[in-house]
């Protein structure tokens, strides 16, 4: 029902091929694609409008129009951008040297406060700390029993006062509580509220003043809609929460709230709430956060998919065979193979940060490589394997054998020969990363000019 | 006497009134500021319907037609872009006539029995409360099971509100198959001659297939005893709910086979809740009730009629 981005873009595409030309239009229709996917996830329309911007420029910048494979270099930038949003850093609860460090959580009705309560207790607790709960939830039907049930349910103590209703009172007695027990953590738990209700935003706001908490967590669910952003905004202004908690990620939502929140409060999202059991509590990841709104996990294999064309593990091979001096016409070949396997080098290269912009004014010809590949196979095993054995027989032999000019059989010879040298060169590199491998090809093309 | 009659119309105004606020106040301003249909209006009148929840596709359907009669009907001024703007996005209701305008209609069996069913912590027990009490009021005898045996002090909380409402309850300490209080329930009822039965369920998501099962089992037990039960199927759905909503009510659909109605609440909050009309459109399942707060008689019966009317009321 909810139809994946890559399906919905390699649609797209190949209108994009049909029509043979890719225009500013083809990708604003692509980008439009996108739009649709981000509100079918909930991210708010804002937050989407504004990141459609930032990726058209981008896309722009990285000359996608000049690309043969646009709708994967955009998938790249759309997915780049996303977990950048996102957040990379991933911060944890802070605490102080205070006993007790006060945990305040804050939410709608029925977000999942009392249970996340309930996990996070336990899990500060398996990272050592000694928590204790506060019931503070003095208006929902048996809040407090619930709190007290779940916190048998784990083995940690429940601060209680079902005669109190004053939320304030009943959390100062718990940090005397705290304080008189050895209890180094409080997490206090609240009552649901709407954003609009200034009397119980006001009593929150309260809590906080009395309490001054180490740590104030936002909890929201993660099917929440458009509205996830007005809400957290309304307790953000309120209350400035350092974090954000999201529930129910269980579910098969696709999350775009936890993208429209951070994008409009900036507050990292610390945690995910998984299932009901009371070890389901996640350290929440932004990059998977990215994928599952554009799709699941359709998009990361689509991107991988795009990335691996470029056979790391060959390209691996190659470089330990330079190192070892061994490259010869059979890994020649093997490479060439390699790079049109990729289907065309500049929308590769264009994915490379920089390599676009190399690349603008070269137009990149397979005829140029089908040449090479022809002089090659027209030489012996043994030429192949020992490259030093070509003299000028065997270079005559092989022109005549493959169609070509013997100028033209040298010039692929010394190609080759620059290849080498080449190689050499980037093997003493001690860069391994991906961006290093894949820059490979951007210096051959300037070999083959 | 009509339900709304009981509670006072100005209630339900009232509760919407936020939600005027966001949609229809700015479709007004939108129309005073321009008041030309062209594309920058459009893709504002967009942005509005998005940001209710609407979705992509209910958007630009409304979109579409709105474009099209706007060059048939050559409309004028901002009344009468405001009622076709409120016709078409009534047409896409699904519209049933509900007995439940009153809550003293004429049960075509006793015990009349309601499950209610939804995702965690969307207010259905709130909701089951809040109904009881309506039942109450009008003269019926109410008994509601506590199929919820998984959540803490689910009990406890059922039982409050069955305190509230001045109903029976049947709740299980020992068991903690929610199937088998279900089934004692509408027993305890037959052999009492209740009128209404009802259910409340633990909270649950939709993908989680054991949890769908205990569902299906639940409904199984309940129809040994009353092969036409349930009556009634209602799922709830909080009205913050984004267009995850569309898969909740499929899911549940179809472990039940079938639902007959939506109750949406938290509609007093700024949330839009347009997320039904997808569902309306999708499956043709009306929404039966609101909730618009948390105390017992901030329920009201949905009709589409006057809940659009009080959308784009000024
Ligand atoms: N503002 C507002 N809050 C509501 C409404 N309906 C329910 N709530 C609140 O939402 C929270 C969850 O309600 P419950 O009735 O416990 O929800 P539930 O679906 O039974 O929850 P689980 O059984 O835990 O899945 C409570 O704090 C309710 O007071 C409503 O219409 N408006
Ligand atoms: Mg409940």
């Amino acid at each position: 029902m909810l139809d994946d981005l890559t399906n919905k873009l390699e649609t797209v595409l190949k209108k994009i091929r049909g029509q043979g030309k890719i225009t500013d239009t083809n990708i604003d229709e692509s980008l439009r694609e996108i739009r649709r996917v981000l509100f079918d996830a909930d991210v708010n329309y804002k937050v989407v409008t504004k990141f459609i911007n930032d990726v058209k420029e981008k896309s722009i910048g990285l000359n996608v129009l000049n690309s043969i494979t646009p709708g994967q270099l955009i998938v790249k930038v759309i997915n780049d951008e996303l977990i950048k949003l996102m957040g990379a850093e991933r911060s944890g609860i802070k605490f102080s040297d205070r006993i007790p460090s006060v945990i305040l959580m804050v939410g709608l009705q029925g977000s999942g406060k009392t249970t996340f309560s309930a996990k996070l207790a336990k899990h500060l607790k398996s990272k050592g700390r000694n928590p204790l709960l506060a019931a503070c939830d003095v208006y929902r039907p048996a809040a407090i029993e619930q709190l007290r049930i779940l916190g048998k349910q784990i083995s940690i103590p429940v601060y209680t006062d079902d005669n109190e209703k004053n939320p304030v009172k009943i959390s100062n007695a718990a940090i005397q509580y705290a304080r008189e027990n050895a209890r180094d953590t409080l997490i206090v738990d609240t009552a649901g509220r709407l954003a609009i209700d200034e009397e119980m935003m006001n009593e929150v706001a309260a809590l906080k003043k009395s309490l001054n908490p180490e740590e104030i967590l936002f909890v929201v669910d993660a099917m929440t809609g458009q509205d996830a952003v007005n809400t957290a905004k309304a307790f953000h202004d309120k209350l400035d929460f350092d974090g954000v908690v999201l529930t129910k990620l269980d579910g098969d939502t696709r999350g775009g709230a936890a993208l429209s929140i951070k994008a409009v409060v900036n507050v990292p999202i610390k945690f995910s709430g998984i299932g009901e059991k009371l070890d389901a509590i996640e350290e929440f990841h932004p990059d998977r956060m990215a994928s599952r709104i554009l799709g699941k996990g359709d998009i990361v294999s689509f991107v991988e998919k795009a990335q691996n064309e470029f056979d790391l593990s060959e390209s691996g091979k190659l470089e330990e065979k330079l190192r070892k001096n061994k490259f010869d016409y059979n890994d020649f070949l093997a490479y060439l193979a390699q790079i049109k396997k990729m289907g065309s080098l500049s929308g590769l290269l264009s994915m490379i940060p920089g390599a676009g912009k190399m690349l603008k004014n070269q137009e990149v010809d397979d005829k140029v490589l089908v040449k090479i590949e022809s002089v090659i196979q027209s030489m012996t095993k043994k030429e192949r394997e020992n490259p030093n054995l070509l003299n000028g027989t065997r270079r005559r032999r092989i022109a005549d054998g493959s169609g070509n000019s013997i100028q033209q059989v040298n010039r692929v010879i010394k190609q080759f020969e620059d290849m080498q040298k080449m190689m050499r060169q980037f093997s003493k590199d001690k860069g391994r990363g991906i961006m290093k491998k894949m820059k490979l090809p951007a210096n051959f093309m300037n070999q083959l000019k | 006497m009509s339900f709304l009659d009981k509670i006072g119309f100005g209630k339900l105004k009232e509760g919407l009134n936020k939600t005027k606020d966001n949609l229809i106040g700015k479709v007004n301003r939108l129309v005073n500021a321009r008041g030309v249909i062209d594309d920058e209006f459009l893709e504002e009148l967009e942005e509005i319907f998005i940001s209710s929840d609407l979705g992509m596709d209910t958007a630009e359907l409304l979109i579409t037609r709105i474009k099209e009669r706007a060059v048939t009907d050559k409309y004028i001024d901002q009344k009468e872009l405001n009622e076709l703007i409120n016709s078409e996005i009534r047409k896409v209701f699904y519209e049933t006539t509900s007995e439940f305008k009153s809550f003293d209609f004429g049960l075509k069996q006793t015990p009349f029995v309601i499950i209610v069913v939804g995702v965690n912590g969307v207010g259905k027990t709130t909701s089951i409360g809040k109904l009881a009490n309506n039942f109450k009021k009008a003269g019926k005898s109410v008994l509601i099971g506590s199929a919820d045996t998984f959540r803490a002090a689910a009990n406890d909380q059922l039982d409050i509100w069955a305190k509230r409402a001045d109903v029976e309850i049947i709740q299980s300490k020992s068991t903690s198959d929610p199937a088998s209080v279900a089934f004692d329930t509408v027993n305890s009822a037959v052999s009492k001659g209740t009128d209404v039965v009802i259910i409340d369920t633990a909270g649950r998501l939709h993908n989680k297939s054991h949890l769908m099962e205990e569902l299906k089992k639940i409904k199984r037990v309940i129809q040994k005893v009353i092969p036409e039960a349930p009556h009634e199927t209602f799922i709830v759905i909080d009205a913050t709910t984004g267009q995850n909503g569309l898969n909740q009510a499929l899911e549940f659909s179809k472990a039940l086979d079938g639902l007959t109605g939506i109750i949406l609440t938290k509609l007093d909050g700024t949330a839009k809740g347009g997320i039904v009309l997808k569902i309306n459109k999708e499956m043709k399942l009306p929404v039966r009730f609101i909730g618009v707060g948390e105390q017992i008689d901030d329920l009201q019966v949905f009709d589409s009629k006057s809940f659009t009317e009080a959308l784009f009321e000024k």
